[in-house]
């Protein structure tokens, strides 16, 4: 689509991923209309999902409460539709930080933040944030002192992550609105924090 | 909400051992975690066993899944960290053992 009139070969899981589609369409097991609404459906989940949940648990204390208690049950109630019993979120503390990895695979709270990034997938990440998470988050631009402990959460299973980031000071009296548009989607990863911007 | 489930056999705060086993075939327990001893951190619910699914069978009786939490400086020998650094997994019960 991209590259219109350059002739591109088609890559390996490109030819896969045609060559199943054509066939499963041709059985009549899929249609080509569903296929194209699930892609609409996942490009319409982006971090911003996950943001004004964030946006809303430094808002509101009893939302924060039923959000760390039960992830799923919280976010139904903002309208976001999250599948029953698999939502946990953690939260960063002055004395924990929180982050995710899935070692197994990529497991990603889709949900909320949308397509996982490449790295997030790669076998670098994958492999080293369990074995050496204070260099992997350093190599992120995040430095964790030695005297704060780190909560690394292998989703291994069938439970999906998200980081409850810490709401950055000088933030009193901001709007949810405003306070969303703060949080990145690698905050709630956790390879990174939320910060209020310099100048404002 | 599932037909069959195994009864929950552990607590929150108890010790587990994860068993040092390597079956053939699709297994949701990391191998860098197998052998090692752990606290249950919470009782995630219960879930059609993984290993079964992947052979396109029920998966029933439903697995207890838990969330284990354990010392990074018990699993690596050589972390470079805080004592208090922990690695929590999700882990399903017939993995786990009494420690």
């Amino acid at each position: 689509m991209s590259d219109r009139g350059k002739y591109r070969p088609l890559s390996y899981f490109q030819l896969m991923e045609v060559t199943l589609r054509e066939l499963l369409v041709e059985k009549g097991l899929i249609t080509e209309e569903q296929v194209n609404a699930t892609l609409e459906d996942m490009r319409r989940r982006t971090p911003e999902r996950g943001a004004r949940v964030v946006a809303r648990a430094w808002v509101d204390e009893g939302f924060r409460k039923r959000l760390l208690e039960n992830g799923s049950k919280a976010c139904e109630a903002l309208g976001l539709d999250v599948p029953a019993l698999k939502l946990v979120v953690v939260e960063n503390t002055p004395q924990v930080h929180n982050v995710i990895v899935c070692t197994l695979c990529s497991c990603y709270p889709r949900m909320l933040l949308g397509i996982p990034p490449d790295w997030y997938k790669s076998r670098n990440y994958r492999s080293r944030m369990v074995r050496e998470p204070r260099r992997v988050l350093a190599e992120f631009g995040l430095e964790i002192p030695e005297k704060m402990t780190i909560r690394v959460h292998d989703s291994t299973a069938d439970m999906r992550y998200m980081v409850l980031p810490m709401r950055p000071p000088g933030t009193e009296g901001w709007s949810e609105e405003r306070l969303a548009a703060l949080v990145s989607r690698n905050a709630m990863i956790g390879v990174a924090v939320v910060q209020r911007p310099a100048t404002s | 909400m599932w037909s069959s489930v195994v009864e929950v056999k552990y607590k929150v705060g108890e010790k587990v051992k994860v068993m040092k086993a390597y079956p053939l075939g699709h297994v949701r327990t990391p191998f860098y975690i197998r052998g090692h001893v752990g606290t249950i951190e919470r009782l995630c619910g219960s879930f059609p066993n993984p290993e079964e699914l992947a052979q396109m069978r029920d998966g029933l009786p439903a697995q207890p899944l838990y969330r284990v939490r354990f010392l990074q400086n018990e699993v690596w020998p050589d972390y470079r960290g805080g004592p208090a650094d922990v690695v929590e997994i999700e882990i399903f019960q017939h993995w786990l053992e009494k420690a």
